[in-house]
């Protein structure tokens, strides 16, 4: 008599794991770090390599302590790294990024479970925690490609920096004549001042655009974020467009609402749940950059809105085939 | 691949939400039904159904003819079941089955003459009364894998307006191809069971549902289709979109017709029946012979298995007689599925005998059957996604963890799962969301007991 294997049914199953998804978010960041590359130098590699290997083997050691399985090998922790490297000025010195890892891994991700349980994104948290801590490091922007010329240590106003500056009570259009912002194919290519990762539009849409061909996010969340940004930018700029667009592709828009809005377990499930999700990161980017003192406001809208997931998720809990007939019935009765 | 569909094949009236698009490998579709020689022995159960289980009416020592009731009970929601061959019975003894269950079963031993019992006549049938009485004579259950008894399915509540008469072809777990090899060998006795059908009962519409990746069934059931002109053209082919769990009897319904069975209610609540394809055509055979189900077509396949085929075997063959009807093994099996490998059930030994509900017996290599590394969820909400019944699977498991609160879990919608088995399909973390959903709809019926 033959004895074989039982188990549960289904008996097939996908091939997709958690550990493909997290490699198709390396994959799809990975024109974002070529760009880095080109327009900051090697040290925005070095920045990268330095926030990865402090992520993973911060995740190693406090799984370690805590003596739960050793998670390394499902690449969510080289995915923060990248982010959180992403997230911070190439100049920074090493140990704040050092910092900045400890603090996504440890504290944000696995005090509160690990992976999919923690209640903020962590490379975001990581990164709100090195800007309230070293104000002046996180916020000092190299030129782009002065490192070519040899030149040390040119830095640079962010185009946020510039247009926080207009009075939007005035003459939108003048006043940013009189700014001398970047061109608009150097806002879209990146040759701007910024975070490492965040500065090229283009590479962060392609990488967005791979990871919606993969099915790895919907497009729901980056649509209904930026495009609540763009709305309530066109209104604010009394309809000028080249003022909405300047919103958009600088900062760390682009960054957030492709590859950290959309992070799995600190956002809604349901298609409603993450259309609020987006229009409520947008809202607060916005009212951030409108009409608070700091010029950018991409984490802490994504952090706010991470925080109501939780409630967001209930009320829009999707309701089982075929039950809203039934309500039907029941009030006719 | 896809070819053109004639003009008369309708498009389905709604889209179902979720479905996972699983890989079809419906290798054995080209192989006719072949009917392997009786076995030497067969070992019937006693519940073959949903419902109650039938008493053995037979004893051991008993001769008993094919076709010879063997076991019947008085329980509404049941259907008699009769021998498979002629021979002796040798046992009456609870026997492990499908699924695990114990249930007392009778073993016969053939005697190899494959006599039919002379008592099976075509039954007379005047009126739906007799009709039903006479369907449920032939232990006729659903044949697409539930098993729910075929005269209690078509014995609507009295205030039930039954206008829609489904005919369920779509095949949609991989492997199976048995309702296909239905609809190319014996499509005019699906005609045959239609109009006995349309004769006893107010069907304004009988819609014939086939996925769209099986061309030749539906050229072959639109020509049948179109034959019909004294039946006022109340028959009509649907192309379904080939997305698993197409066959789902609710997802079926919405795809059809465009009305979704409320939570806890029956199809014949928003006017509809279904039936399987096979089951329909046997009504015509019985109808016509008067023997009743003691065989059935079932698909052996799988990489372990050495000739893949459709077999049209006695019920209660066992598992090892049907492998040895297909050559035996290819390679040493991992692992054994009665059923597609979506839904079906794992076998741990191979005396298990094959009822009328298993539509399939399935081998398979280790590569094949790999088991996915679990992970922590990611919550990555694919489950809720895909599942056809608009559930979350992911809100289920984690409450299942934290609270285990039945109410909680009923106001989830738990009791809504079929048990597809689509959410664990496209888990990336591997997670068992089936069998969770197993745990909080048994906690959910817990609740209503106590």
């Amino acid at each position: 008599m033959k004895k074989w294997m039982v188990t549960a049914s289904p008996h097939v199953r996908s091939g997709d794991t958690v550990t493909g998804i997290m490699l198709d978010v390396i994959i799809a960041l990975l024109p974002a770090l070529i760009a880095a590359v080109r327009i900051f130098g090697f040290r925005a590699l070095l920045v990268v390599a330095v926030s990865v290997a402090s992520c993973v083997l911060t995740e190693y050691v406090s799984r370690k302590i805590m003596k739960r399985e050793n998670t390394i090998g499902d690449l969510s922790a080289v995915v923060t790294g990248i982010l959180l490297a992403y997230n911070l000025p190439v100049d920074i010195p090493l140990w704040m990024v050092v910092f900045g890892a400890i603090a996504a891994i440890a504290v944000v991700k696995q005090m509160f479970g690990g992976l999919g349980q923690n209640f903020v994104n962590p490379a975001i948290t990581g990164r709100i925690v090195l800007l309230v801590s070293f104000p002046t490091a996180m916020t000092t922007f190299a030129k782009p490609l002065a490192w070519a010329q040899g030149a040390d240590a040119v830095t640079t106003a962010t185009p946020l920096a510039s247009l926080s500056q207009i009075d939007l009570g005035g003459n939108i259009a003048a006043q940013m004549n009189s700014l001398s912002l970047p061109t608009m194919s150097q806002m879209f290519f990146g040759l701007i001042g910024g975070s490492l990762g965040e500065v090229c539009t283009v590479a962060l849409l392609i990488g967005g655009l791979y990871l919606w061909a993969r099915h790895v996010i919907s497009p729901i969340v980056p649509v209904s974020f930026i495009g609540t940004v763009a709305v309530i930018m066109l209104i604010a700029g009394k309809g000028n467009f080249s003022f909405m667009a300047y919103e958009l592709f600088s900062g760390g828009l682009m960054l957030g609402a492709i590859f950290m809005a959309t992070d799995y377990a600190t956002s809604p499930v349901s298609r409603a749940g993450k259309i609020l999700f987006g229009i409520g990161c947008g809202i607060i980017t916005s009212v951030i950059r409108l009409f608070s003192n700091l010029p950018e406001g991409v984490s802490y809208a994504i952090m706010i809105m991470n925080i109501v997931t939780p409630l967001i998720d209930r009320v829009t809990l999707p309701k089982p085939f075929g039950t809203v007939k039934e309500k039907k019935e029941k009030a006719e009765a | 691949m896809k070819q053109k569909l004639p003009d008369e094949v309708r498009k389905p009236k709604a889209r179902a939400r979720g479905g996972v698009p699983v890989a079809h490998k419906k290798g054995t579709a080209e192989s006719p039904v072949r009917r392997i020689d009786p076995p030497s022995q067969v070992v019937i159960p006693m519940l073959q159904h949903i419902g109650a289980p039938c008493e053995p009416i037979v004893k051991v020592g008993d001769h008993v003819l094919a076709g010879q009731k063997i076991g019947d009970t008085d329980a509404f929601l049941a259907a008699p079941i009769h021998a498979s061959i002629s021979g002796t019975v040798k046992a009456v003894a609870p026997v492990v089955t499908v699924g695990g269950r114990r249930i007392v079963s009778v073993t016969i031993e053939s005697d190899g003459k494959m006599e039919h019992d002379p008592a099976n006549v075509p039954p007379h049938v005047t009126n739906q009364e007799e009709f039903l009485a006479a369907v449920r004579e032939s232990g006729l259950v659903g044949l697409g894998g539930a098993g729910f008894p075929a005269h209690a399915k078509l014995r609507f509540p009295k205030d039930a307006k039954v206008d829609t008469l489904i005919v369920n072809a779509a095949e949609c777990e991989p492997y199976l191809t048995t309702d296909y090899r239905e609809c190319i060998e014996n499509s005019w006795d699906i005609l045959g069971g239609i109009y006995a059908l349309l004769e006893f009962f107010d069907f304004k519409e009988v819609v014939i549902a086939v996925e769209d990746n099986k061309p030749e069934a539906i050229e072959t059931l639109s020509r049948i289709a179109s034959t019909d002109n004294k039946k006022d053209n109340r028959i009509h082919l649907m192309a379904l979109r080939s997305k698993y769990p197409q066959g789902a009897e609710k997802v079926m319904i919405y795809t059809v017709t465009g009305r979704k069975v409320p939570p806890g209610k029956l199809p014949s609540d928003v006017g509809c029946a279904v039936m399987n394809v096979a089951s329909v055509a046997f009504l015509a055979r019985y109808l016509k012979s008067g023997r009743p189900l003691i065989s059935r077509t079932l698909t052996c396949a799988g990489s372990a298995v050495k000739e893949p085929s459709n077999l049209r075997i006695p019920i209660g063959t066992q598992a090892s007689a049907v492998i040895a009807a297909c050559g035996g093994f290819a390679s040493d099996p991992y692992k054994m599925i009665v059923g597609g490998p979506m839904m079906g059930f794992a076998l741990y030994d191979d005396t298990v005998p094959l009822t009328k509900q298993n539509n399939a017996l399935l081998a398979f290599a280790e590569d094949e059957m790999k088991i996915k590394k679990e992970r922590a969820c990611i919550r990555c909400g694919r489950c809720a996604e895909v599942c056809p019944m608009g559930l979350s699977p992911v809100f289920i498991a984690e409450k299942l963890r934290k609270t285990k609160d039945p109410e909680e879990l009923q106001a989830l919608g738990a009791m809504v799962c079929m048990e597809c088995g689509s959410c664990s399909y496209v888990c990336p973390a591997a997670k068992p969301l089936v069998q969770n959903m197993r745990e909080a709809k048994d906690m959910v019926r817990g609740m209503k007991k106590a």
